[in-house]
């Protein structure tokens, strides 16, 4: 039966979600160079186009249609058939079935955004586009459907991921990790400087993040309920505790707190406590967050070393922290927080947390491996590198003949 | 006639500008430029990354005077751009073969 309360709820966090994607866009567009800044901000909101599209003809049916062995949705729900105003009775049962679909619409589309970050300054546009689509076909829907579509393989076995670590910061991290090992570094990495042209743009960007991922992990509850406060709570405490731990590392390892340092906390912080925002206790969220911010400055410091160019460190950020949070659940997690949930490592219960360990292998090696041989087929059909030269002269310019600064 | 160009702080301008004014200069053209001499650059750093940035801001300023000014003009500058650290800049004099002013047609000293 539909219940307001849970409807108005659920269409006003699918809202939210959107608005990360455009957050994103400013995110990344600040880190880039002035000369990019168009080029990385198309990426992301060419996918609210295309993805969308893609969930509304065969994605939603892949991810939450009815199951095939555990591994893929049939495409029964082609084009939403079947799916209308009368709430499902699987997935969310409060609320208009539509609803419910546009809500996890969102996510699919900023889940292949988030992998932009890795190949900023360098790529193509319509391989680019054609590399996101295949990936959201082959690798998001998948993994959607094993960790939550009815049937789903991976939470028949107990794994919990309650608003996206797995589904969408370890697929889009590793994903990441793929692409900087095929496309390779910028031009001139390694000699050349290559700073954030607009901080405040970032920092914008950080501020529509923070704020839409309440609906996306509050949202997650799927309800208006105990659970969603827990979650929209648990969510802030983990952004401001990553926040603050990054500052704290970075003024004591680099002499200086800085802008892009608390930004980036945030962002570790609010993608970490994305898989167990609904299952732990506040206490716990705030430990989530020190974690967070520690094991992702720690991160991006180790990439550094390595010299990858993981220009915006995806996997630093949203690779670590997705696979962090995963086990962190396992540690953490309470039934006393939410019955539904699972008791992991602390509450007595060592299995639990083995099983989000065999979550985290499984989702991370198929991704890994299917973005690769996703990469490495678009770059032999329509090569993804920007030409030399076009690379030098900027993506904006190059790709999109626009220039995002006119004086 | 003669062309002075100085390098300075960016801080410095208004000072330089105030007193260039008081001598009687009426006009000049500045730009925003960067550049690197003993100073050297400065550190930024970035997500734990330092980058070394070589190329500084500083202010270049322009002027035509008289040949006979050009000590005066050139001893204003050094003065009011003075903090007496490493980085205040430079002035160059270069020779100028002629000047016209664009609305008159006026040419030479009549043209400053």
């Amino acid at each position: 039966m539909i219940q307001a309360g849970d409807t108005v709820f659920i269409l006003v966090s699918a809202a939210l979600v959107l608005l990360m994607t455009l957050g994103l866009a400013l995110f990344y567009g600040g880190m880039v160079r002035s000369k990019n800044v168009l080029g990385t901000i198309l990426q992301s909101m060419a996918m609210i186009s295309v993805i969308s599209l893609e969930w509304v003809y065969i994605g939603y049916s892949m991810a939450f249609g009815p199951d095939v062995g555990g591994l893929v949705g049939n495409l029964s729900w082609f084009g939403l058939q079947g799916v209308g105003v009368a709430p499902s009775d699987q997935y969310a049962t409060t609320v208009p079935h539509l609803a419910f679909m546009i809500y996890q619409c969102m996510f699919a589309v900023i889940t292949p955004a988030l992998i932009t970050g890795a190949f900023a300054e360098r790529v193509r546009f319509w391989p680019f586009v054609f590399f996101s689509l295949g990936w959201t076909i082959l690798v998001y829907n998948p993994v959607c459907h094993w960790v939550w579509g009815q049937g789903g393989w991976l939470a028949a076995r107990g794994v919990l991921d309650f608003a996206g670590g797995l589904v969408v910061h370890l697929t889009s991290g590793v994903a990441a990790l793929a692409a900087v090992l095929v496309i390779g570094p910028r031009k001139g990495f390694g000699r050349e400087s290559f700073m954030p042209h607009n901080l405040p743009m970032t920092v914008l960007g950080t501020g529509l993040l923070w704020f839409g991922w309440f609906g996306f992990n509050a949202g997650s509850a799927l309800a208006a309920n105990g659970v969603a406060a827990t979650a929209f709570v648990t969510t802030h405490l983990a952004g401001m505790a990553g926040l603050a731990m990054w500052l704290l590392i970075e003024a004591k390892h680099r002499g200086r707190p800085t802008t892009l340092g608390a930004a980036s906390g945030a962002i570790a912080g609010l993608a970490t406590v994305t898989p167990a925002a609904g299952f732990i206790t506040t206490n716990a969220a705030v430990l989530i967050g020190l974690l967070a911010g520690a094991c992702c400055y720690m991160a991006v410091s180790f990439k550094n070393r390595l010299g990858y160019d993981d220009s915006l460190d995806v996997v630093g950020i949203h690779g670590v922290g997705g696979l962090l949070g995963t086990l962190c659940l396992g540690i953490f997690a309470s039934l006393k927080a939410n019955p539904a949930g699972a008791d992991g490592l602390l509450a007595g219960n060592p299995a639990f947390f083995f099983t989000q360990l065999f979550g985290v292998a499984v989702v991370g090696i198929y991704a890994f491996a299917v973005s690769w041989g996703l990469l490495k087929l678009v770059n032999a059909v329509a090569p993804l590198r920007l030409s030399h030269e076009a690379e030098l002269s900027g993506l904006d310019l190059s790709e999109h003949s626009e220039t995002a600064y006119n004086t | 006639m003669k062309k002075i160009e100085a390098i300075i702080k960016p801080f410095k301008l208004d000072d330089v500008k105030d007193a260039l004014n008081e001598l009687g200069i009426k006009g000049m053209t500045i730009s925003e430029v960067k550049g690197y001499g003993r100073q050297k650059g400065h550190k930024e750093i970035y997500r734990g990354a330092e980058y070394v940035v070589d190329f500084i801001p500083k202010v270049k300023l322009e002027l035509i005077v008289a040949a006979e000014q050009v000590d005066e003009v050139v001893e204003c500058i050094r003065k009011s751009a003075l903090t007496g650290k490493i980085g205040d800049g430079k002035i160059f004099v270069l020779p100028v073969e002629e000047v016209i002013r664009v609305r008159t047609g006026e040419k030479g000293k009549e043209a400053i």
